[in-house]
């Protein structure tokens, strides 16, 4: 009697930009599901069709939804960048979402309330986004130290913090930040026109995007040119090694996570800035969370990470025109984002590992044997 | 006197989904699996009880409906991160997303409908007692299921041979393997079981907690459910203890906002539950027992092949 059975071993030869195929795979295979799904759930073949013909359309067109799709890119990008520096040594920070709106709340105190009669355009901006770096730096801080010293975990603190942000925001734009002239919505004032991030052009398109391109660079010689990257990925690799040749994974923590912090302040402050130019209820569509997924998919690379956020900033922009086009929920794209992150982790072991179907005797003796394959 | 009685009651209550899923997740974390879709997974348990319940009218076929579909939907946290071995702590983010969306999508037109709830069943004799009668025993049936759960899990980790099995799979999966036990059908089993109970904890919510469907109703808490699973030490008895103490913690608030007499902003208020969980992590920090992790399985997010020795 033969019985079948499915066994998985490492593969051991590497195919060419693997990575580079393992992102475009579980993108497909993610989309499929969710064609399925909708087809299910509407009972029309022609809804999956059209569906994915306005989130591939839409998004990516000058004259549609393109300027939208770049200014949702900055954000992605900019806090992915921040992530995977502390993914690279394989700390969670789950809290970019937290980060950002203290980013965008101190920003926010500044631009109203701190320097809201400061006459320099430049200084004033440099002066908010610093602010807004600050406070997304200090808030990724706090389960830094508590994860240096106290040994608690990244991923329970810093989604406790998150809510934490999300209640203090509401708390400040439904109370004492709230514009007295705004029909009892909860946002804040119009932000002095001093403190708007210039446009390149009349493009549409604010100067955060070139912040964004340096920081690409700068995240890329930190990973890859210094030696603070150096002992990162070491500590992602083996942190026993790593504490064993005298690194200080302490330190590294705190460093990484201060750096993705602020980053994902900056995030904030940008979106503010920028895009509406007052604090409001909603202002991030979960960027924080978006931004994990684009940096998985980005296999940790800053380049990737810029290209997969403007995919990103797309599928963002074009789950908003599904809403109003075909009247889908706005939780699609959440769940399209758990899709693709489930897909990536599959076709990544498909990849690393090949399943191979052996027909095996029943009756073993002693350990693994495959003879007869 | 009266008021006492009430809100300790309000916090076995409001603790009870609490109590549900992190006796799943302690369940699944003994076995080596870190489920950190526990969020997504209450949300899953919350929609399709309730949809099941609008549909059957019966809340206790929805309530196993329920369950079932969060075994289904920890089926697949189980096969990426036991059969093809990927990180677990990205599963588990990538389930809570895919619960939230799923959730959401198929709870649109549920919105706004009411279906049956469980309702209050005062057990004879005991809720007679004085205080502790009305706390404790003058409740739904859930209520009572989750108290005897408590006992039926630890009596199944710590004295049962299956459940020794699981946690020596947990432990030590090599020599749990070498000594003749199925370490991916073990880690299967607990996985869904805890996605069962997790689910039940979201059901909860929508057939007795209140008896609507709300977007996003769990509102973190799978979360702290997860930061509960390490202040109980992973043990079933101390989790009850946990729970209860943030679901009062949750009553208080929702009380406070209610009766509107302390001049705080309900957004303040909200922040509470979180804010708790942050400071009794801190606190709790400081006890050696708690910083050394006792009780936490060794090889907890660690995925198992026999070929490879990690």
């Amino acid at each position: 009697m033969l019985h079948l059975k499915l066994k998985i071993e490492k593969r051991l030869e590497r195919f060419k930009c693997e990575n580079f195929l393992i992102s475009v795979v579980s993108l497909i295979i993610s989309l499929v599901i969710m064609g399925i799904f909708i087809w299910i759930n509407t009972g029309n073949f022609a809804d999956v069709v059209e569906t994915y013909k306005e989130l591939f359309t839409w998004p990516f067109f000058p004259e549609l939804g393109l300027v939208d799709t770049i200014l949702k890119m900055i954000p992605l990008a900019l806090i992915a960048l921040g992530l995977l520096v502390v993914f690279k040594m394989k700390v969670w920070n789950i809290g970019a979402e937290g980060q950002l709106y203290l980013g965008a709340m101190a920003t926010t105190w500044g631009a109203l309330f701190l320097f809201k009669n400061m006459s320099n355009s430049i200084s004033m901006i440099t002066l908010l986004l610093i602010f807004g770096a600050i406070a997304g730096a200090l808030w990724a801080l706090i389960p830094a130290i508590l994860k240096a010293f106290l040994k608690l975990d990244e991923i329970v603190t810093t989604l406790m913090l998150n809510y934490i942000a999300v209640y203090w925001l509401n708390y400040l734009i439904y109370g004492p930040w709230k514009d007295p002239k705004g029909f009892n919505f909860p946002l804040t004032a119009v932000f002095p026109k001093n403190s708007w991030l210039p446009e390149l052009g009349d493009t549409g398109i604010h100067i955060g995007i070139i912040i964004t391109f340096i920081l690409v660079f700068v995240t890329y010689f930190i990973m890859y040119k210094t030696h603070l990257g150096f002992e990162l990925k070491i500590i992602g690799d083996n942190p026993k090694a790593a504490r064993y040749s005298g690194i200080s994974i302490e330190k590294n923590l705190i460093i990484a996570m201060i750096f993705s912090g602020a980053l994902a302040g900056l995030a904030g402050s940008i979106q503010v800035l920028g895009v509406q130019h007052r604090l409001q209820h909603g202002f991030s569509t979960g960027y924080g969370y978006t931004a994990i997924i684009v940096a998985w998919l980005a296999r940790l690379n800053p380049f990737s990470a810029v290209i997969v956020a403007f995919l990103f900033g797309g599928l963002l922009v074009g789950g908003e025109q599904l809403q109003i086009v075909m009247r889908f929920p706005i939780s699609m794209i959440s769940a399209l984002q758990g899709l693709i992150l489930f897909s990536l982790l599959a076709s990544e072991a498909i990849f690393k590992y090949r399943i191979k179907i052996t027909k095996n005797d029943p009756i073993k003796i002693g350990g693994e044997f495959n003879g007869n394959t | 006197m009266e008021t006492l009685e009430n809100i300790l009651a309000a916090a076995i209550r409001s603790g009870t989904p609490l109590l549900f899923a992190t006796l799943g997740e302690i369940i699944t974390e003994r076995s080596g699996i870190l489920n950190l879709g526990l969020e997504g997974l209450m949300l899953i348990g919350a929609i399709f009880g309730f949809i099941a319940a609008y549909t059957l009218q019966n809340v206790y076929l929805a309530f196993i409906l329920a369950m079932v579909a969060g075994a289904l939907f920890s089926l697949i946290h189980a096969f990426v991160t036991i059969s093809l071995r990927a990180n677990q702590t990205v599963s588990g983010l990538a389930l809570t997303m895919l619960g939230t969306g799923v959730s959401g999508m198929i709870g649109r037109n549920y919105i706004g409908q009411v279906a049956p709830k469980f309702s209050k069943i005062d057990l004879p004799l005991l809720s007679k007692i004085p205080l502790i009668g009305k706390v404790f025993f003058s409740h739904d049936v859930l209520v009572y299921v989750s108290y005897i759960l408590v006992a039926v899990t630890s009596y199944f980790l710590f004295k049962t041979r299956l459940g020794m099995n699981l946690r020596a799979v947990g432990e030590e999966p090599a020599a749990a393997d070498s000594a003749g036990i199925n370490v991916f059908l073990t880690r299967y089993f607990a996985t869904i079981i805890g996605g069962a109970l997790t689910a039940a904890g979201g059901a909860y919510l929508s057939l007795a907690y209140t008896s609507m469907w709300i977007e996003n109703m769990s509102a973190g808490r799978g979360w702290i459910a997860i930061a509960l699973v390490i202040f109980s030490m992973w043990e079933p008895y101390k989790a009850m203890i946990g729970s209860y103490l943030f679901g009062g913690i949750m009553a208080l608030q929702l009380r406070l906002q209610a009766e509107g007499k302390i001049n705080i902003s309900s957004n303040l208020l909200m922040m509470l539950p979180y804010l708790t969980t942050l400071i009794v992590m801190i606190v709790f920090s400081f006890n050696e027992k708690f910083r050394k992790r006792v009780g936490a399985p060794s090889a907890l997010g660690i995925p198992y092949s026999r070929e490879e020795k990690t």
